[in-house]
């Protein structure tokens, strides 16, 4: 049954991959899309494992992802203008969000958690999103900001296709973020033993891993990739820097999320870069698929998933011999 | 024999069933002690009153010190816990369960890994294969190497007999005996099949719902008539 799963999937990626290089092949103006749409993947993809990390930990589903997001994304706009350039900023923005990350688990998640039920951390997490969402408006203001970027903003014509600079720099960026954190989890002590404590929190404490820190921790690094997403968002053409600017992005994560199979950081990956593209692709091809209508199709798609596949492309098939 | 472990009338319950009534307890440096009795005696429940993982009272002394804290702290004291269904990392690979092992530890593993290599010859060839597809055997193997890793003064192994066959079982207790004698490790074990728990200690205890009903050597206690009776059956 495993096995016979994996090809399926396998065959639907091939598929899908296809289709996106022979159309891209094809007409210049799919292809531009489709890198376009990829842009708009990454971002999904990277606030996708920062929901995935909490939930594989935690069973939570942490709704703040998106306000921390905003909230990191603001504070990398302060800084900037406050004088850093872009690259300074950034880094010390992804470290102020692993700080904040872990602070705010400190704070808000632990206590609640103590008592044990998921659905009351479920709960805390709204009221997180309600407070961050609110202090940014508090702070910042209402009103729209101009985030700058780290590409420039022409385009690059290779082969009579216009690749913009923004667009694969934002692939780059958010592949990369995910990859970092891949190799911290695999290749690291500290990676490992947060694996550990996500998926056997008795067992770890046992061996002395302390568990309730890698929790907070998780959180810590849930928020970087956050902060990365929503720099990346804010950068680009379709988001604008306000409070309430992760709000659809979000949805689109949670999509990736679903889609990818809630446990597996690849398969948020895989499936935020292929809603990113055949979104993109769907609004621009079919006529009566208005902007309007992308969301309502990431939320058609998370039912379908939750109904037809719960455990989504890349679920974890638990292998246990008894 | 100095004592390595003492438990002095400790106490144990969980919510409001009280599953230990004041046992005391020593485990020797360098000793291993069985301790026997039915199905919701309180073997298990004494070792998760050591490693802190059920509310207790009473007093429990390692090594000259009290343990109050959490697992993890009585973890890097030196206490190795082998739970009840072994504790398996079933989704990291069998290297990386033995790694989590030293977690508490820094520097080089290598020394450790060999040590745990020479007993489980087989695990080498199996370091990247995924803990959760090895036998119920090999799975005990392995939470023993993993417990191993973490070069303990004290081994606390919770039935590790559990479901597996007869060749198996003693294979595991060949290596308990082996890790005592050689490395001078204390063993705490706990155990349904006396035969096998008596044969391989030193001292045992047996409880009977909470209590320390009674205690003595274990070549005295396999000739005792009531341990005979109830737990050998002959």
């Amino acid at each position: 049954m495993a096995a016979y799963n994996r090809y399926v999937v396998g065959a639907f990626l091939a598929a899908c991959a296809i289709f996106l290089v022979v159309g891209s092949l094809q007409s210049a103006l799919f292809a531009q899309l489709t890198v376009s749409g990829l842009a708009n993947g990454g971002i999904y993809a990277s606030l996708g494992v920062a929901l995935v990390l909490i939930y594989r930990a935690t069973q939570v589903i942490n709704f703040a992802q998106g306000a921390i997001a905003t909230f990191t994304t603001y504070v990398a706009w302060q800084l900037m203008t406050w004088g850093l350039s872009y690259w300074p900023a950034f880094f010390l923005t992804l470290g102020i969000a692993f700080v904040g990350g872990t602070l705010v688990e400190l704070i808000t998640i632990r206590p609640v958690e103590r008592r044990g039920n998921v659905l009351t951390v479920v709960i805390a997490t709204l009221g997180l999103l309600i407070l961050v969402e609110g202090s940014v408006g508090w702070i910042w203001g209402a009103e729209i900001r101009f985030m700058p970027s780290a590409f420039p903003a022409h385009s690059e014509h290779i082969g009579g296709v216009a690749f913009s600079l923004q667009d694969l720099g934002t692939i780059g960026i958010s592949v990369a973020s995910v990859i970092v954190l891949w190799a911290l989890f695999q290749f690291t002590k500290i990676g490992l033993a947060m694996r550990a404590a996500a998926f056997r929190p008795e067992a770890a404490r046992l061996v002395g891993v302390r568990v309730s820190w890698m929790l907070s921790l998780g959180w810590g690094l849930a928020a970087v990739l956050g902060a990365v997403a929503g720099m990346m968002a804010a950068a680009s053409p379709s988001v604008l820097l306000q409070p309430n600017m992760m709000d659809g992005v979000l949805i689109y994560a949670f999509a990736a999320a679903v889609l990818g199979g809630l446990e597996s950081p690849a398969g948020a990956v895989v499936a935020g870069l292929l809603i990113g593209a055949m979104l993109n692709l769907l609004g621009s091809y079919v006529s009566w698929v208005t902007p309007q209508l992308l969301l309502p199709a990431a939320f058609v798609l998370m039912l379908i998933v939750l109904l037809v596949k719960p455990s989504g492309l890349f679920g974890r098939t638990q292998v246990r011999r008894v | 024999m100095a004592a390595l472990l003492e438990l002095r009338d400790v106490d144990a319950r969980y919510g409001p069933v009280r599953a230990l009534h004041g046992v005391t307890l020593t485990v020797g440096e360098g000793e291993i002690v069985a301790l026997l009795g039915a199905n919701g005696a309180g073997k298990t429940t004494t070792l998760r009153a050591v490693s802190g993982m059920v509310r207790r009272g009473g007093t429990v002394v390692f090594a000259d010190r009290e343990l109050r804290g959490t697992p993890e702290s009585v973890a890097r004291l030196g206490i190795a816990h082998v739970p009840e269904g072994r504790g398996t990392f079933s989704e990291l690979t069998v290297w990386e369960n033995l790694r989590l092992g030293a977690f508490t530890r820094h520097g080089s593993i290598d020394a450790d890994a060999k040590r745990v290599l020479a007993l489980f010859p087989w695990l080498g060839e199996r370091k990247s294969q995924q803990a959760g597809t090895l036998s119920g055997g090999e799975q005990q193997m392995l939470a023993i190497g993993r417990a191993m890793m973490q070069r303990p003064r004290l081994l606390m192994v919770d039935e590790p007999s559990l479901g597996l066959a007869p060749l198996v079982v003693a294979e595991i207790f060949r290596v308990l005996k082996e890790l005592n004698e050689k490395e001078g490790t204390a063993v705490l074990l706990v155990e349904q099949n006396a035969r096998n728990s008596l044969a391989v200690s030193h001292r045992a205890y047996l409880l009977e719902t909470g209590r320390v009903v009674l205690a003595g050597d274990s070549d005295e206690l396999a000739q005792h008539e009531g341990i005979r009776r109830s737990y050998l059956g002959y």
